[in-house]
Order: structure tokens, then C-alpha cells, then sequence
């Protein structure tokens, strides 16, 4: 009946492996397909992908610049996952994102002067609190009439998109001629990493790269660990048990997108305040869309999260030394991204693939 | 002499931290009916799934009239003549019965899908095999034995030689398991054979002309029910002599802890399924809710547990009013409830045994302080638990999905009786539990019982509810229609209330088959 503690963690270890094959041997994939689209394109895939691997982790700016691009994916990410993991698909990230944005943008001003710890303290809570505000409501007509999310959400991103529009060409824009607010002070902002840690190299990577790793930690703790993640996860894999469990399925539901709509709020929050120190209409390139993508590929794990933000993050800043120095064009990386994000969606392609070799591997050896 | 029908050679199937099938080896003949009997987690079900293509063997080889076959998928398993039912329906509700049989195999010109010459075929096989039902019908308006019909019409349709059932009397009434004998010996006699896999003795010895029996594993003997009887079955399978009829001692019925008065809820289509019932359990005694599956049952047992609201009458637990409570200040009070579909309400199948023991007392000491979970007690509870109900399994952190049927089963009773309720309501507590088992459950109900703990038992199974209650109701058609003390109704008393009390049991089989057979000559 009961196996020994080396059976139990080699099988334990085993089924790490088998979580990790398929996001793996996707990549793998969407890399090989690059190549060869790069070869029919008439350019060298191995020039293009040290190119891109020194763009990406090539020195130390050329990390932080991984970094800096990987913090909102890790936020909008974890945000998508802790909704999937409740069975709620939050396709509205970008709408939130959008709302804890500006909540950074206008409450940076207002807190002018303030002690700089406090002031990121205020304004992260305050961005998580609209985040999930902005999901609130898609929640309550979930739980009550049971309106989809996924319309829902999406409607209240475009109505964040436009709020943020309207708001930054009129009553929030700063002089000038451009559509934006107006730059944050200091205090209001998040330093960089290398200003707070004296051993780092100097690069454009902030605070807010660490907050999303340690964030995406607690959230993992909070899912395995925690009556309200047990009751998200139940709720997600089985509904009509955890009912009978005593489980309010429409509090949880709610409870649920609200956090998911907290986490990308605050993607919103620390690109303002660790990157472009303002708000304009375009300063969120479809990251909460983006955070699907990773989300999918960390298969909702949120400590996969990290390493799937920081695989995009990379993506993203190698793209550029890619296209210079291979000349190979940068959309190809939109190409490889797009391969990653079918691949994973496709997951039984990548499977069907690991079980013949692994069938053929047993056959051979027995 | 002609090789086998079907021979399985030394199959062997491993799963983490369990030896599933060790080398098992079996052959079918043309013509024959073999039941496949076996304590639960002894490996019935990975057996048929390796035949069926749905699991691969590690080692081992199947053979069909000789030939060494490689059955990958269903569908080589289907290629070769090899039809499987299994315990979960798979059919796609919203389709009719024609859509549903000719689903993967559709008689098609240039594409389109010739309805009528699918209707055409699904006749004929009905009408040669005997099988009624309508071709028309919708998959979801039909009784279960009707689906389960539907599904071996699927088999036949793609033209099995092999049908092969998992549990296929688990979830049908006792009418309609004699339908599916019938259908089953008139499967045969048109040179089929059939697998079966039952828990119940009674029909391995009223249909099989073969038992092969099955333990850890292994396949411990094989017998013919004229050589045996139900204790030398249930002998070679527990390996131990088996009691069926526990020992009960008088009931020492004490104060009222469920009231329940003129109760009415509706079902899913806002039909009222019960339509005013009143009734009382007692502590120490065990009230039996007997009547034919679909009579109001599961409102009634959801409406007592706060899964469905109801639309009139009161519902009180030790005097306070719960009518409108949820399930969870329900479960707190001190109910418990063991669901009739354990994958659907009982289980959360992707969470692991020892999250699954504590669902329901999730958000309460020991296993929860301040909203965090208390792994370490988690463990232990759900390792006792797993222990005392004897749930066999390699380890309390794989998965429910990977347990077998029966000993999921055994893992909600675990958890619902292991709460120590003041109240426990069990819908087909035994539902795909062995005969050890059954015992085992049976004797843990009735010290409930002798606790001073009060039971209110739904059963299908007339035996089940003999053996355990002090009281039983019968329920037709959303009503109590009458009520017996213990050992004061035959099985023919029960028989006739349960069908509506007007003697018409026998003419309600036919008019079934008969509207059936309509839609068949139409
Ligand atoms: N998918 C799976 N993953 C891991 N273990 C499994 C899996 N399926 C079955 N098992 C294990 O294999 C053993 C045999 O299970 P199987 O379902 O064949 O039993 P069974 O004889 O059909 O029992 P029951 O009568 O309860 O249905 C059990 O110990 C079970 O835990
Ligand atoms: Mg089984």
C-alpha cells in the first residue's frame, strides 16, 4: 500500500517533468519554425538567435532591460492565471491595467511631496484597489445573471481605454501638445533596481520586477496553501462539488476575478510609475492580452509565470539587437510568439510528440 | 481447435506506486457471457480499458481469432470488433438517438450526412437484436436503461463482436436491469460475446456463463455459477468469508432532528418534482427513502442539503429553521451528505485525496487556522481516513480521478461519515462498491444509527434499504405515498408503492417498450 520516500519523490519528480515538457518542447519548436522561416526567408537563424540572446541577457543592461519588459507580462499574467485557475477566463487584464494606470498617474501628483515609501505603498494599494474594482463588476453580473466574462470584462476594457482617452487629452493633460499627464516626482516613482541594490549593474529595470516576482510566490502560496486559494481551485475544477462542499460558487467567482483584476492593476501601476512616469493613451502595447499568452504557457502555475514573463520579457528585448545587428526583421519574433502561444493552445500536438518518443524510447530499450 | 474469440496474454499495466494488472491472461469464445468480478481497485476496469485502446499496456499482448493485434486507440478497438460501454454514458445529449449511434460513422453522399438511411440502419440493428428505442428520440429526455441502450446500439452499429460493460447495472433501476439481461442473452444467441464487469453476486450468477475473478491485480480463479454459489463467489474475491446481512439491533429512536413539512421544490425545468412532502427523522433511527430513480429523489435530498432552493414548506434541523440555508451553515450545523454522482457533487477529481478529505471543513480547525491551510493535519486526517475506509491507493497525494470507481466512492463516505455527523444523508451510499465494502459501510451506517446519530438513506436497491432501515417512505411521483416500519414490507409491498400503488408495474414496462417499438415500425 504505502511506497518508500525515494518512490514518492522520484515519482514527484517525474511529474514536475512531465508539467514542464510540453511548455518546453513548445518553445523548442516555435524556435524551429523560426528558423526555418528565417532560412526561406534568406536569413541565418544562428546569427539571428545570438543576436538575440545578447540583446536579451547579453550583459547586465541588456538583463535589466529583460526584466523591465517582463514586469507587466509577470503582473497581467499571474493575472490571467489566478483566473483560470478559478475557471474564469479574465480576457478584460487590459481594461484593469489601464485603470490602475491612471489611478498611478493621478494619485503620484496628488501625493506630490509625501515620503517616497509611503507614496509607492498608496499607490500600489490604490491601483490594486481599482483593478479590482474595474473587475467587480463583470464579477457581480457573473455571480448574479450569469453574464459571461469574457464579454464583460472586454466591454470594460474598452470603456477604461476610452475613460484613459478622454481623461489624458482633457482634464488630466499636462501643457504642451502632447496627449499625456503630467511627469511624476520623484517620490511618486519606483526606483531602479540598481539604485537599490548596490551590486546590480546599472539598467532601465525597476522596483516593480521585484515586487511582481515576489507577488507571483505569495500567489502561489495563496492557491495551494490558503482556504480562499483551495476554494478557487475547487471552485475552477469543479463547481457542483464544491457547492456541496459549502462552497459559495458566486462569492468565490467574484472574490476570484477581483483578484485577478488586482494583479493586473498593477501592471498598469508600476509601468507608470517604473517606466514611462506618466500616462498616455498608448502605454500599454496589449500587455494584458499578452499576459493570456504567458499565462497559458506557465499552464496557470504561478511560479511558472515567472520564467514564461521572463522568456516574453526576452523575446522582446532581443527583438531590437535581432534586427540590427542579424537584420533579420523584428516581426519574427511575433511570429515565434504567436507559434509559442498556438503551440501551448495545442498542447495535445506537443504531447502527441513527447509520448512517441517517450513510447519509442521504452520499446527500444525493452 | 479454433483459437479464441479474444485472448489477453500476461497483460501488465503499472501505474505510479500501483501494479494495476500483473500479468493477466483470459480468453473469450464466440457466444459467451464472462463476468469480470473483483474486489474494488482490483484492476477490472484497467483490464478493459487496455482492450478497448484507451490505456496501453506495459506488457502483454491481445489476440483476436490468434492474431497477435495492437489495439492503440478505440478506434482500432472498434476496427476490430471490440465495443465498450462504459459507466459514464459518452453520448452527446442534445442529439437524437440516430445522430448519437451514427456519431463518427455517418453514412454520408459527397459529404452530407443521409439521415434517412441512418435512421434505416439504426432500425435494422434495433429490430435484430431486439433492442427498442425510438431513432428519433433526443438523448436527454431518456431514462438512463435507455441511454444505456443507446450506447450498445452504438457498439453494434459499428458492428462489435466484442461488446464489453463496466458496471452497466450500477446506475438502472431493477427493471431496467432485466431489460439489459434480456437484451444481453439475446446479444449472444446472435453469436456476440459479452464482458461484464458487477459488484453484485446475484447477477454474475443469473447471467454469466463464466466468472473470472480478480484480486490485487491478478486473476485469483475462475469458476461457473453452477459450480458455485454468491459465498464461494464472494469468497474468491475478498479472500474471507462475507457477511450480507449485517447484525442490527433494535433502533433506540430518541428526539426529532429533521423536519420536514409539506415540502415542495421544483427540477431543472421548473417542473415540481416534489410536490409536498412531510416527514421526520429521529436520532438512532435510519429512514429509508425507497422509490423508482426519478420520483423527486434528488430535489428532495438537494433541497435538504441547501443545493436547491425550495418553493414552499419548512425544513428544520434540531428545531431551527434552515428552509432558506446554504449548503455551508447547513454542513456546520452538522449534516452530512454523500451525493448519488460522486463525479459530478461528491468528488473534486483533479484535487488530491487529502484535499479532497477536507473539503467541506476546509475553512475549519484542524485544518484551517485564520484562513490557512494546515497541511500536516491535513495529512493526517486524510491518511486515517484513507486507512479506516480502506481506500486503496499508493498515497493520499495522487489525484481522485486516478482511484477506481468504487474506491472514490469509498473516499466521500470517508469524508461524510468521518465529519462524526449528527445527520447523515446518503443518496446510493453503496453505489459501485464490492461486497466487503458494502458490508463494511452497511455496518458503519447502523453504528451511526446505535450512536444516536440519525440517517436518512435514498436507495434505489429495496435489498439495501431492507437490510438497514427502521423506517421506510416511499416516494413516487414527488410524494410520500406510504410508510412502513421496519420488516413490515415484502420487496412486492415496496415494489408496488414505488410504481404508484395501482398494480400497474407490469403494464408500465410494456408501455415503455411499446412506444419505443412504435417509433421503430413508424
Ligand atoms: N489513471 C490512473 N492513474 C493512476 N492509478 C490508477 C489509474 N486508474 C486506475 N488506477 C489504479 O489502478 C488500480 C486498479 O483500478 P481499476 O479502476 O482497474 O479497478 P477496478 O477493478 O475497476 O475497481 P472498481 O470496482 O472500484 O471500479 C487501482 O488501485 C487504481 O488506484
Ligand atoms: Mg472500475
Amino acid at each position: 500500500m504505502t511506497e518508500s520516500m525515494h518512490e514518492m519523490t522520484i515519482r514527484r519528480l517525474l511529474a514536475i517533468v512531465r508539467e514542464l515538457a510540453v511548455p518546453i518542447v513548445s518553445v523548442v519548436i516555435a524556435m524551429v519554425i523560426g528558423s526555418i522561416i528565417m532560412l526561406i526567408s534568406g536569413f541565418d537563424p544562428v546569427a539571428a538567435f545570438s543576436a538575440l540572446l545578447k540583446g536579451s541577457f547579453g550583459g547586465g543592461r541588456q538583463i535589466g532591460e529583460t526584466m523591465l519588459r517582463a514586469t507587466p507580462l509577470m503582473f497581467t499574467g499571474l493575472a490571467v492565471a489566478y483566473g483560470f485557475r478559478a475557471g474564469l477566463f479574465n480576457i478584460g487584464a487590459e481594461g484593469q491595467l489601464f485603470m490602475g494606470g491612471l489611478s498611478a498617474a493621478w494619485l503620484g501628483i496628488v501625493l506630490a511631496g509625501l515620503p517616497r515609501p509611503l507614496n509607492i505603498v498608496l499607490m500600489i494599494l490604490a491601483g490594486a484597489a481599482i483593478g479590482a474594482a474595474w473587475a467587480f463588476i463583470p464579477a457581480l453580473l457573473k455571480a448574479r445573471v450569469g453574464a459571461h466574462e469574457v464579454i464583460t470584462t472586454m466591454m470594460f476594457t474598452y470603456i477604461g481605454r476610452y475613460i484613459v482617452s478622454w481623461l489624458v487629452t482633457g482634464p488630466l493633460k499636462a501643457p504642451g501638445q502632447i496627449p499625456q499627464t503630467d511627469v511624476l516626482p520623484t517620490e511618486s516613482t519606483l526606483p531602479k533596481l540598481h539604485e537599490v541594490t548596490a551590486f546590480l549593474p546599472i539598467s532601465r529595470a525597476h522596483l516593480g520586477f521585484a515586487i511582481a516576482v515576489v507577488l507571483a510566490m505569495f500567489v502561489w502560496w495563496v492557491l495551494k496553501y490558503t482556504s480562499l486559494g483551495y476554494e478557487s481551485r475547487a471552485v475552477g475544477y469543479n463547481p457542483w462539488a464544491s457547492e456541496t462542499g459549502g462552497i459559495s460558487v458566486s462569492a468565490t467567482t467574484v472574490k476570484a476575478l477581483c483578484i485577478s483584476g488586482a494583479l493586473a492593476g498593477l501592471a498598469g501601476v508600476t509601468e507608470v510609475m517604473g517606466v514611462h512616469l506618466r500616462l498616455f493613451d498608448q502605454f500599454s502595447p496589449g500587455f494584458g492580452f499578452t499576459g493570456i499568452a504567458v499565462a497559458l504557457l506557465a499552464k496557470n502555475n504561478p511560479i511558472g509565470v515567472i520564467a514564461a514573463a521572463i522568456l516574453f520579457g526576452a523575446l522582446s528585448a532581443g527583438g531590437g539587437t535581432m534586427q540590427l545587428e542579424a537584420e533579420v526583421p523584428q516581426k519574427v519574433i511575433f511570429v515565434i510568439q504567436a507559434l509559442i502561444i498556438f503551440l501551448v493552445a495545442a498542447e495535445q500536438i506537443a504531447r502527441w510528440i513527447i509520448g512517441r518518443a517517450s513510447r519509442e524510447g521504452v520499446e527500444h530499450a525493452g | 481447435m479454433a483459437p479464441p474469440l479474444m485472448e489477453l496474454r500476461d497483460i501488465t499495466k503499472r501505474f505510479p506506486g500501483v501494479l494495476a494488472n500483473d500479468s493477466v491472461s483470459l480468453s473469450i469464445e464466440p457466444g459467451e457471457i464472462v463476468a469480470l468480478l473483483g474486489e474494488n481497485g482490483a484492476g477490472k476496469s484497467t483490464l478493459m480499458n487496455v482492450v478497448y485502446g484507451l490505456l496501453s499496456a506495459d506488457k502483454g499482448e491481445v489476440r483476436i481469432e490468434g492474431d497477435a493485434v495492437h489495439i492503440r486507440s478505440p478506434r482500432q478497438a472498434i476496427d476490430l470488433g471490440i465495443g465498450m460501454v462504459h459507466q459514464h454514458f459518452m453520448l452527446v445529449p442534445p442529439l437524437t438517438v440516430t445522430e448519437n449511434i451514427v456519431l463518427g460513422n455517418e453514412p454520408a453522399h459527397a459529404g452530407v450526412i443521409d439521415f434517412s438511411q441512418a435512421r434505416e440502419a439504426v432500425r435494422d440493428i434495433s429490430k435484430r437484436y431486439g433492442l427498442a428505442v425510438d431513432p428519433d428520440a433526443v438523448v436527454q429526455d431518456l431514462s438512463v436503461g435507455m441511454q444505456q441502450r443507446v450506447e450498445i446500439l452504438k457498439a453494434l452499429y459499428r458492428g462489435a463482436r466484442i461488446l464489453i460493460l463496466d458496471e452497466p447495472t450500477a446506475v438502472l433501476t431493477p427493471q431496467e436491469v432485466k431489460g439489459l439481461f434480456e437484451v444481453v442473452r439475446s446479444l449472444v444467441t446472435e453469436g456476440l460475446s459479452v464482458v461484464f464487469i458487477t459488484h453484485k453476486l446475484e447477477e454474475v450468477m443469473g447471467l454469466a456463463d463464466r466468472v473470472v475473478v480478480m484480486r490485487d491485480g491478478r486473476v485469483v480463479g475462475e469458476t461457473r455459477p453452477s459450480e458455485t454459489d454468491m459465498a464461494g463467489l464472494a469468497r474468491m474475491m475478498v479472500g474471507r468469508e462475507v457477511v450480507f446481512r449485517v447484525e442490527k439491533k433494535a433502533s433506540g429512536r430518541g428526539d426529532t432532528i429533521l423536519e420536514v413539512d409539506d415540502l415542495k421544490v421544483l427540477d431543472e425545468r421548473g417542473l415540481e418534482a416534489v410536490k409536498g412532502v412531510s416527514f421526520e427523522v429521529c436520532t438512532g433511527e435510519i429512514v429509508a427513502l425507497a422509490g423508482v430513480g426519478g420520483n423527486g429523489q434528488t430535489e428532495l435530498v438537494e433541497a435538504l442539503t441547501g443545493l436547491r432552493e425550495a418553493v414552499g414548506g419548512t425544513i428544520s434541523l434540531k428545531g431551527k429553521d434552515f428552509t432558506h440555508a446554504a449548503a455551508r451553515e447547513i454542513i456546520a450545523a452538522g449534516l452530512s451528505h454523500v451525493p448519488e454522482d460522486r463525479h459530478r457533487r461528491g468528488l473534486v477529481l483533479d484535487f488530491d485525496l487529502s484535499e479532497n478529505v477536507i473539503l467541506g471543513d476546509h475553512r475549519r480547525a484542524p485544518f484551517a487556522r485564520h484562513g490557512v491551510l494546515d497541511f500536516a493535519a491535513v495529512t493526517d486526517v486524510a491518511r486515517k481516513r484513507i486507512a479506516d475506509y480502506d481506500v486503496r491507493t499508493p498515497s493520499e497525494r495522487v489525484k481522485a480521478s486516478a482511484l477506481s470507481g468504487g474506491n472514490q466512492q469509498k473516499l466521500v463516505l470517508a469524508r461524510e461519515l468521518g465529519r462524526d455527523p449528527d445527520l447523515l444523508v446518503a443518496a446510493q451510499p453503496t453505489r459501485g462498491l464490492d461486497v466487503g465494502a458494502i458490508e463494511f459501510v452497511h455496518s458503519q451506517i447502523l453504528a451511526e444509527r446505535d450512536r444516536g446519530k440519525a440517517v436518512l438513506l435514498v436507495s434505489l436497491e429495496l435489498e439495501e434499504i431492507q437490510i438497514l432501515a427502521d423506517r421506510i417512505l416511499v416516494i413516487f411521483e414527488g410524494r410520500i405515498v406510504k410508510e412502513f416500519a421496519a420488516g413490515e414490507a415484502s420487496d412486492e409491498d415496496l415494489g408496488y408503492y414505488m410504481t404508484g400503488g395501482s398494480g400497474e408495474k407490469l403494464a408500465f414496462d410494456a408501455e415503455e417498450v411499446r412506444s419505443a417499438d412504435d417509433g421503430v415500425d413508424a
